[in-house]
């Protein structure tokens, strides 16, 4: 890359990247199902999806929308109503604050209270609704300030001045409202707010979505700043799996509702298992490097009212089969891969060298190993 | 300019020209004297069976030129010809023929679709309006073969429907099957994939790609992702406060950013294969007196000099106190920027002609 503005030598700038499993996760979704009652019957927003958190690890949650993304972070902080209905499942909490790990879905709406913002705070996607017109930058952030830190007033404004420094905001704008500010200086606010009480997660759901590349790339790199210093924990939501390759740690490939790959960047970008994510990385164009071939994703997500037998994306799938209506989409082990950690829900990885290609088609042999807790290693075999 | 009229458009090769643009400007007032230069002196050229991609940040003055062009704004300066003739679009008639050359595709498909009418009114309206010597069983046959075009198939399936029952994707089909109505000559999309999931866009491009060459449209792709227009587009124009600051083909723009300002935004792309290394050893800017120093719109940018002058790493006293015209560096590249031989050696060296900007 030669621009002449002098950009960093590409290279591997933080070789412990995706490398921070060790240790006891500090947000445990296990087994989450998230229904919509409507009268047509159940939509399967989400289904019996499982995904943790470490401490001071960004998790990217990537998918079209539709396909439960954000469905999946609010229900696993509460935030659904109806006709939203949680059906199974446990979110486990971790902190540091907390002598034992508390399951989220089972607290009293108190508790939750006290959870939320304290402990697990969220930055929406559009900054100009989240924010209230009505209120000074000033007004916002004390407000939260004093409903969760027992805080005098002076001390509020200090810690809200304090803030905007933190994300680089001058103080002078406490007195602006949000229609003063410019779109990135709202999201920045809405940052400066999750972090008010600083929490140990901080959910992201598309931040950066409605913002300029210019723009989105400063508070990018800032939100990486603070996440550094701070040491809170990031679950990003976005649509953008070129943004989460150079942003995130471990990546989830959601689809229909169902986790189909979690991996390290890494191993998404160079080392994809699932069909899905394969075309999802060739659906971008690249600005980089010589122009490669994009084939996008022809079709639709399938109609979560009355999903398809078998693994969801076998409509748009190339390297599909008749095996493939019949399998329990589960996430397992990717054979190929020396990372146990690196899971996908396609039981017939491609491509394989070692497998001839007849065999690779009629799905002859898995080629993942399933876990020994999951039943249904035996269904896979033909 | 004389530097633009004489520069080689990269979409030339692909046809005729269509639509031409010349000095065209756009102020609006905004009370209190006060006048903000939405555009300024852009001159475009689009070319039948070419693309031609505008790309810049939010409020520098894209969809203006797209409204200017699509007759939706009259022009404060310069002048828009259609086939080499001037166009004057006074009154009713003169508008509608007009329109019937050059169409408009948003955005936003969930907005410019009416959700009280159905796909056929969509689709059969411009034909009634545009096409006087159909019948009405011509204008169903029509109807129903633009809906092909845009693949969506069967068409009465999709003809029957309201907007509300179809994905974006599919509103997005309609509205290009709607400007395709018309039998233009020209197609302008604002911005026509940034609404769509990513793994929608491509499949869209791919759609406009072939209907461009099919129909041989003159298509004006205004966008905010330069990543986009590499692949799509055969020139590109960067435009920066109402203004165009660089020009060239896709590629050599894209990959050699000669402008200040299109080298911000080529390295504002996500790079995946840097994995967080640009991220994280990113040049910390501070921000100026409490205004982000961010921001391409007119109404930031300063009243003299460069407009880019605040933003830029290479400004000096002459781009504060005085605004570049766009310097041809080759056959068909321009760029306005008085540093152009410190901000980007390589692209200034081999400009053609030699001629020293700074005389």
């Amino acid at each position: 890359m030669t621009t002449d503005l002098g950009r960093p030598v590409p290279g591997l700038a933080d070789p412990g990247r995706g490398r921070r499993l060790s240790g006891e996760p500090v947000l445990s979704i296990r087994d989450l199902s998230i229904v919509y009652r409507t009268l047509a019957g159940d939509v399967r927003a989400v289904d019996d999806v499982s995904l943790d958190l470490h401490p001071g690890e960004i998790v990217g949650l990537v998918g079209e929308s539709g396909s439960g993304k954000s469905t999946l972070a609010y229900g696993a902080t509460r935030l659904l109503r109806a006709p939203a209905v949680i059906t199974n499942g446990s979110v486990r909490y971790a902190g540091r604050r907390l002598t034992t790990p508390t399951d989220v879905l089972q607290l009293t709406t108190d508790q939750l209270t006290k959870l939320r913002w304290r402990e697990i705070a969220i930055v929406f996607q559009s900054a100009m609704n989240a924010l209230n017109p009505v209120l000074s930058v000033h007004d916002q952030l004390t407000d939260v300030i004093r409903a969760h830190l027992e805080v005098s007033r002076r001390d509020a404004t200090s810690k809200a001045a304090g803030l905007l420094d933190l994300v680089g905001i001058p103080r002078t704008r406490l007195r602006s409202y949000p229609h003063e500010l410019s779109g990135g200086m709202r999201q920045r606010v809405m940052i400066a707010m999750a972090l008010a009480t600083d929490p140990e997660v901080v959910i992201m759901d598309e931040p950066t979505t409605a913002l300029d590349v210019v723009v989105q790339r400063e508070i990018l790199g800032q939100i990486l700043d603070l996440k550094d210093s701070l040491g809170f924990a990031i679950l990003f939501i976005t649509h953008d799996l070129s943004l989460l390759l150079e942003l995130a740690d471990r990546i989830a490939v959601m689809y229909a509702g169902q986790l189909m790959e979690v991996g390290t960047a890494v191993e998404i970008h160079h080392e994809p298992a699932h069909p899905y994510t394969k075309r999802l990385l060739r659906s971008f164009p690249s600005l980089r490097g010589p122009r490669r071939e994009l084939t996008g994703i022809p079709g639709t997500p399938p109609d979560l009212l009355d999903p398809p037998p078998g693994c969801p994306f076998l409509p748009r799938c190339t390297e599909g089969t008749d095996a493939c209506t019949k399998i329990e989409v589960r996430l397992a082990r990717v054979r190929t891969s020396a990372d146990p950690d690196h899971l996908t829900a396609c039981p017939f990885v491609l491509p394989d060298p070692e497998l001839p290609d007849s065999l690779r088609m009629s799905g002859a042999e898995p080629a993942v190993i399933a876990a020994a807790s999951q039943p249904n290693a035996e269904e896979l075999k033909p | 300019m004389s530097s633009q009229a004489m520069l080689e458009s990269a979409a030339a090769v692909r046809g005729p020209l269509a639509l031409s643009a010349e000095g065209l400007g756009k102020d609006f007032r905004l009370g209190r004297g006060q006048v903000l230069h939405a555009a300024r002196d852009v001159s475009i050229s689009l070319y039948r069976g070419a693309v031609v991609a505008l790309v810049g940040e939010s409020g520098s003055g894209k969809s203006t030129v797209a409204r200017l062009l699509a007759g939706q704004e009259r022009p404060t300066a310069g002048t828009i010809r259609l086939d080499d003739k001037l166009v004057h679009l006074s009154g009713r008639r003169a508008f509608r023929r007009y329109k019937s050359e050059v169409q408009l595709v948003f955005q936003d498909p969930f907005a410019s679709l009416n959700p009280a009418h159905t796909v056929r009114y969509h689709i059969e309206r411009p034909l009634h309006l545009h096409r006087h010597s159909l019948s009405g069983e011509q204008v169903h046959e029509q109807a129903a073969a633009l809906m092909e075009q845009v693949r969506l198939s069967p068409a009465d399936k999709y003809l029957t429907k309201y907007p509300h029952e179809l994905s974006g994707g599919q509103r997005q089909r309609v509205s290009f099957a709607r400007a395709l109505a018309a039998d233009p000559s020209v197609l302008l999309a604002d911005e026509p994939v940034s609404m769509l999931d990513v793994s929608i866009r491509l499949e869209m491009l791919s759609l406009l790609d072939d209907l461009r060459t099919r129909f041989q449209l003159a298509m004006l792709y205004i966008t905010h992702d330069i990543a986009s227009a590499r692949y799509f587009a055969d020139e590109v124009l960067v435009m920066y406060a109402g203004q165009i600051v660089e020009r060239g083909p896709a590629e050599s723009v894209t990959q050699q950013p000669a402008h200040p300002y299109t080298q911000l935004l080529v390295s504002s792309a996500p790079d995946p294969d840097n994995l967080g290394g640009a991220l994280r050893n990113r040049p910390k800017r501070t921000l100026s007196n409490g205004n982000e120093a961010v921001g391409a719109s007119a109404a930031s940018s300063p009243a003299v000099g460069c407009s880019f002058s605040q933003r830029c790493p290479f400004a000096d006293d002459r781009c504060r106190a005085e605004a570049p015209a766009l310097l041809q560096v080759s056959p068909s590249r321009a760029a306005a920027c008085w540093r152009l031989d410190v901000a980007a050696p390589s692209v200034y060296a081999g400009r053609e002609g030699g001629g020293d900007v700074t005389t």
